[in-house]
């Protein structure tokens, strides 16, 4: 089949909706799922073709939906619990982090939690401290959970599919302010296999380092930057476990100079994970230290200028760049 | 009639009408292009909250939920501070950091307002335990809908209360629905309040479109919390609108809720004073427009007010004094600047 151009919140239904086709054990389950299709439009219309026990409307009760995932995936069934922010996912923390991930270690591999969480984060819609935070790090920090964060429209669908046959439970967080982004959609071509990284744009200088929606501002970044003669490459991990460590490695060992970039706060974040392994890695091929720009360490305001000025622009990435590359410091430098 | 007779329901009313007509100028702000984003939850439907605000007294506290506009301008918030707030403004209640969902005037006794469906429940508990401790006679009184009533720290919080014989008031903001569920399709038992019976408090029903009852019955549900018997008022009434502003509602039918909206505290409210000849529909009119000059010129004040400056993001993550956030650029600066 052709590609088509689609956004990603189509993208991530029709996944839904072609897995649910697929295989019957898939049903969704979460608060405003099924008549109001999904609190960002993803699950519209699944009622209707799947049916109320396919398409699960719950009480708004967080910690109960994710631990009735659990047991419906210890018992043959696949759900795909929707978290609809993952600012609530402390209600949900024990749930995920000492039943879903703990299980087939604890118990000696006798039982698996097949199950998806899908949810979302980030800012962009001026939601506030509460609405608007990037907390993958909560969920990379415990072992037995995987983490994906989709910035295509292409690996919305795909990572989607490849967690919903996944044998163990998976955090799949999608970007609030990417709904509505359009892209190409190849239901026969995913980006990468399940835990590869995607060289989005190739480069000589400088590799940046980065998932979801800071993807498309590192790609601006790097458009800005050719137009100063520095060659960017940027690369997307799509997963944050399993991590593909090679493709930036071997990347940074050919520029000899990376920047990792993410929308979540920079203290304890993913961005550490990921500059300490390219340190470890790349030690005597870095011309420059491993640069992180991240999101600033504040909760998130909700005045739209100081939304905007709590994470990443292409700007700031741009100007980093063209610093750690250039020597050029930018106005604001001290 | 209640204890306060009818100058105290022209009182209540006019209350009433400000957060309606409030409500109505916040719409007319995101219209305008003014608002900090569109997740704004009006209260229209729910104004009778007024009646436990006004049982309560000066130096009790309390916590709101995302939907808690209402009772801040009953409980006597500034509406010039408040629609500063939902535009992102330097001088709104929270500086311009929370919005529409975080408004909260701590020098009327909020203790929060919350944005986690359920988070401010148990905060009540912990006052309550605060004031015994210390030999206050405060009552702390917990808003949130019907939605949170099906989180299970509501239960704990419940529990708690009961078990210690804390003064605490649970208020139970019944408008029929979490979001774009209505509340028969998120409880198979719809009478709240037996829930909180069933927990060893106090637990009574009250209809929300008559703000008397909702007075006589929080006076007296805050009076037995202030003597250790800590209670749960359900409230039952409609949200006449959607969720958040650009929520249409297309979940429910118009039938419903032309039904819905007849329960109408404030329209209740006006025909009662008419009809007791405490007001007549012309004084009525004039105070309604009394009121709507408050609030136009509360959006007039909200669209001049300035934004916040940039630095101040990173005030407020600690106390003053203390340690602070290093911004981004201090830290790049660090990295890549002459002085490293």
């Amino acid at each position: 089949m052709a590609a088509i151009e689609t956004t990603y919140r189509d993208a991530l239904r029709q996944a839904l909706i072609d897995a649910m086709t697929e295989d019957a054990s898939i049903f969704v389950m979460g608060e405003e799922v099924g008549r109001y299709g999904g609190a960002y439009g993803v699950t519209k219309g699944l009622l209707e073709m799947f049916g109320e026990n396919r398409v699960v409307d719950t009480p708004i009760a967080e910690a109960g939906i994710i631990g009735a995932a659990i047991g419906a995936a210890m018992t043959g069934s696949r759900p795909v619990a929707e978290l609809m922010y993952i600012d609530f996912a402390g209600l949900t923390m024990d749930q995920v982090a000492n039943q879903a991930a703990k299980s087939r270690y604890m118990f000696g591999g006798q039982i698996g939690v097949p199950m998806v969480l899908r949810t979302q984060g980030g800012t962009g819609r001026s939601a506030a401290a509460q609405h608007s935070q990037s907390l993958e790090a909560w969920f990379t920090l415990i072992p037995g959970l995987r983490v994906v964060m989709p910035a295509t429209v292409n690996d919305a669908y795909h990572l989607l599919r490849m967690a919903l046959k996944h044998p163990d439970p998976v955090i799949f967080i999608e970007h609030k302010a990417l709904y509505v982004r359009k892209g190409e959609l190849d239901v026969d071509n995913p980006d990468g296999a399940w835990g590869k990284s995607a060289i989005r744009r190739e480069g000589t200088d400088v590799t940046i380092v980065t998932y979801s929606k800071m993807v498309f501002e590192s790609l601006a970044a790097a458009e800005a930057l050719a137009g100063h003669g520095v060659s960017a490459e940027v690369i997307d991990i799509r997963c944050l476990n399993p991590l593909d460590d090679e493709t930036f490695i071997t990347s940074v060992m050919k520029t000899g100079r990376a920047m990792v970039v993410t929308e979540a706060v920079m203290t304890s974040g993913f961005a550490a994970e990921l500059s300490a392994r390219i340190s470890e890695r790349c030690f005597d091929f870095l011309e420059e230290p491993v640069v992180r720009v991240t999101g600033e360490d504040i909760p998130i305001p909700v005045s739209p200028a100081l939304e905007r000025g709590a994470v990443p622009s292409a700007q700031l990435i741009a100007e980093t760049g063209l610093w750690l590359v250039k020597r050029i410091a930018p106005s604001w430098a001290a | 009639m209640t204890k306060g007779g009818n100058r105290l329901l022209l009182d209540l009313y006019r209350t009433m009408r400000r957060i309606r007509t409030f409500e109505e100028r916040v719409n007319e702000l995101f219209v305008r292009g003014q608002t900090a984003g569109s997740m704004l939850h009006m209260s229209i439907g729910e104004e009778a909250i007024s009646g436990v605000c006004r049982a309560m007294e000066q130096s009790d506290s309390f916590t709101t939920h995302h939907r808690g506009h209402g009772i801040f301008i009953a409980r006597g918030a500034d509406p010039n501070r408040m629609m500063s707030e939902i535009a992102g403004k330097a001088d709104g209640y929270c500086s311009g950091k929370g919005g529409s969902m975080h408004i909260a005037d701590m020098g009327l006794g909020a203790l929060g307002a919350n944005a986690i469906v359920g988070g401010g429940i148990p905060h009540v508990v912990g006052a309550g335990l605060s004031y015994r401790n210390r030999g206050l006679k405060n009552v702390s009184v917990a808003f949130f809908g019907d939605g949170a009533s099906q989180q299970g720290i509501l239960y704990e919080a419940m529990n708690m209360a009961a078990l210690w014989k804390l003064p605490v008031v649970f208020c139970c903001i019944n408008n029929q629905y979490g979001m774009g569920t209505r509340i028969d399709r998120a409880a198979a038992n719809t009478n709240l309040h037996e829930r909180a019976i069933a927990c060893g408090l106090n637990g009574v029903a009250v209809d929300g479109g008559d703000v008397e009852e909702v007075h006589e019955m929080s006076e007296r549900v805050l009076d037995s919390a202030r003597n250790g018997r800590p209670g749960f008022i359900a409230m039952t009434c409609y949200r006449h609108f959607g969720h958040a502003r650009l929520d249409k509602s297309p979940y429910r039918d118009e039938a419903e809720e032309l039904e819905g909206r007849k329960r109408d505290a404030v329209l209740n409210a006006r025909a009662k004073l008419i009809e007791r000849q405490t007001s007549d529909a012309a004084s009525l009119d004039s105070m309604d427009d009394e009121v709507a000059k408050e609030m136009n010129a509360a959006v007039e004040h909200a669209i001049a007010a300035v934004p916040p400056g940039q630095d101040s993001m990173f005030r407020d993550v600690f106390a003053m004094g203390e340690p602070q956030p290093r911004p981004l650029r201090q830290h790049l600066s660090s990295i890549l600047g002459e002085a490293r």
